[in-house]
């Protein structure tokens, strides 16, 4: 894999969007502040604001998602960008061409940004190492690497329910083995200091090596859930899954689901994630999805907001360096 | 420093004018709406004077300005406060400083996203040149002419004073 390096220009400030690993810390508050002013565009008669007037984004998804697609969709519509749609595995890869010449292909349309998911590690890092200099990639989804975007929009929906990271115990629970959520997200909490991040999984489903990330590590719910303020619900990803890792979706839920019964350990006031597509009475079960503790649909409006902050952020990066580079 | 301007009577005397403005056109309740930060200081005082109904609004105009492709996300964005509906009202737009303009162009295409008022007035503290834009206020505190190198500050929001300095 390529170094994070490659998503800071020579100043330090944003070009590129990859990895949380490699941000610090005053980037990924300065994106969680710009995201509140970003969150009240959709509050308003018109939800649009003219800031990416006349750009050109391009989604390209060689995997296929909706709620991840649709929120950078809306939030590239409602900077007022034109953005074009790609489903590149049902089109031109198998057609047999290969991945530079879509690029360039691309790149000869005029677009300025590129949103990558691909369902290969370092994908989006690769692609921005490729792309022309005035374009910006995205990462919307690597494999099993990171999802930059979604933990992103996890610290946000924290931010609004929890005032200090530094006193917060977060629970992430589920398939964190397939989870580049996980990933992201153990960096963003990590480098935002929270006081203690636990992972609470059955052992087939943890990375070898993740307490280098300075996780605790549980394989009993109850255990495991005690006094946390928030909870992470990972999807069981059946679709990732080789060989016998789980003996059957019930008996994972007996051990790992989410009941109301087992948020009882957590603190009064704790807050259940999930990045969805939820399973119900797979990882969580209804009651709970649906219960008051549960801010599952905030975090999709977050996505928005968080989306438009970095959309923003990056390409006036690059913009503000082209005419610096014009003026010399 | 080269000048302190006694910020009190100018307010005084804009309140005063912002009355008499809107008593000739006939508008009734009018919403007054400042311009982040300096705007939003000078107008809460005229809002208090004219003891106005409705909340002061205040606008960012981060999202709306054209130097956007220069300097990128502005670093003072923050939330705008405006009531949602701007129909049919009549809004005093308020701000410090009225220099190329383009702050008072950004602002009115934010206030139409919201709605599509009755009208705007145009409230500025200070008037100096260098427009660049054919912007023209109805009600002026002061209007200055500054000597090459000069450039008008106002600190505030307690104590708001305002200041003639020499750059360099």
């Amino acid at each position: 894999m390529t170094g994070n390096n490659i998503q800071l220009d020579k100043n330090g400030n944003l070009k590129h969007f990859l990895s949380i690993e490699g941000l610090s810390q005053p980037l990924l508050h300065t994106i969680l502040n710009y995201a509140v002013s970003f969150s009240t565009v959709d509050k308003r008669p018109v939800k649009k604001v003219p800031l990416l007037r006349g750009k050109t984004i391009a989604n390209l998804f060689f995997e296929p998602s909706t709620r991840t697609r649709t929120t950078f969709e809306l939030a590239a519509k409602r900077l007022s960008a034109d953005i074009l749609n790609l489903n590149i595995s049902t089109s031109a890869t198998t057609k047999g061409e290969i991945l530079s010449d879509t690029l360039r292909t691309l790149e000869a349309m005029h677009c300025d940004m590129f949103v990558v998911r691909h369902s290969n590690s370092g994908a989006a890092h690769y692609i921005a190492s490729q792309v022309a200099p005035h374009i910006s990639v995205i990462n919307a989804g690597d494999g099993r690497h990171e999802h930059p975007t979604q933990a992103m929009l996890d610290m946000f929906t924290i931010k609004q329910h929890k005032k200090d990271f530094a006193k917060l115990s977060v629970a992430i629970v589920g398939d964190i083995l397939h989870s580049r959520v996980a990933r992201s997200e153990i960096h963003a909490l990590n480098m935002l200091g929270a006081n203690e991040v636990r992972i609470i999984a059955p052992h087939t489903l943890i990375p070898k090596d993740i307490e280098k990330l300075g996780v605790h590590i549980y394989d009993d719910m109850n255990r495991g859930l005690q006094d946390v303020d928030v909870v992470v619900m990972l999807r069981l990803q059946r679709e990732r899954m080789r060989g016998a890792l789980l003996p059957s979706e019930n008996e994972y839920f007996k051990r790992f689901g989410l009941t109301n019964e087992r948020l009882k350990n957590t603190k009064k006031d704790a807050i259940v994630m999930h990045p969805g597509p939820i399973n119900r009475g797979v990882e969580i079960d209804s009651d709970v999805a649906d219960g008051k503790h549960s801010v599952i649909l905030q975090q999709v409006s977050h996505g928005i907001a968080i989306r438009m902050a970095i959309m923003a952020m990056v390409m006036g990066q690059i913009n503000k360096n082209e005419n610096m580079e014009k003026k010399k | 420093m080269v000048e302190k301007i006694n910020i009190g009577v100018l307010i005084e005397n804009m309140a005063e004018n912002i009355g008499s403005h809107c008593d000739t056109r006939g508008y009734k309740s009018p919403l007054m709406i400042g311009i982040q930060r300096g705007g939003v200081w000078i107008a809460s005082r005229l809002h208090q004077k004219l003891k106005l109904v409705d909340s002061l609004g205040e606008l960012n105009i981060a999202f709306y300005r054209d130097d956007f492709s220069k300097i990128g996300v502005h670093p003072e964005v923050k939330p705008s406060k405006l009531s949602t509906n701007l129909d049919d009202r009549h809004v005093i737009l308020v701000d410090d400083v009225l220099h190329t303009g383009r702050t008072i162009r950004a602002a009115m295409n934010e206030i139409f996203d919201y709605g599509r008022p009755a009208s705007i007035s145009l409230v500025i503290l200070i008037e100096r040149s260098g427009r660049e834009l054919p912007i023209h206020p109805d009600i002026i505190g002061k209007t200055i002419t500054l000597k090459e190198g000069e450039h008008v500050k106002l600190s505030g929001p307690e104590p708001l004073a305002l200041e003639i300095m020499k750059i360099g």
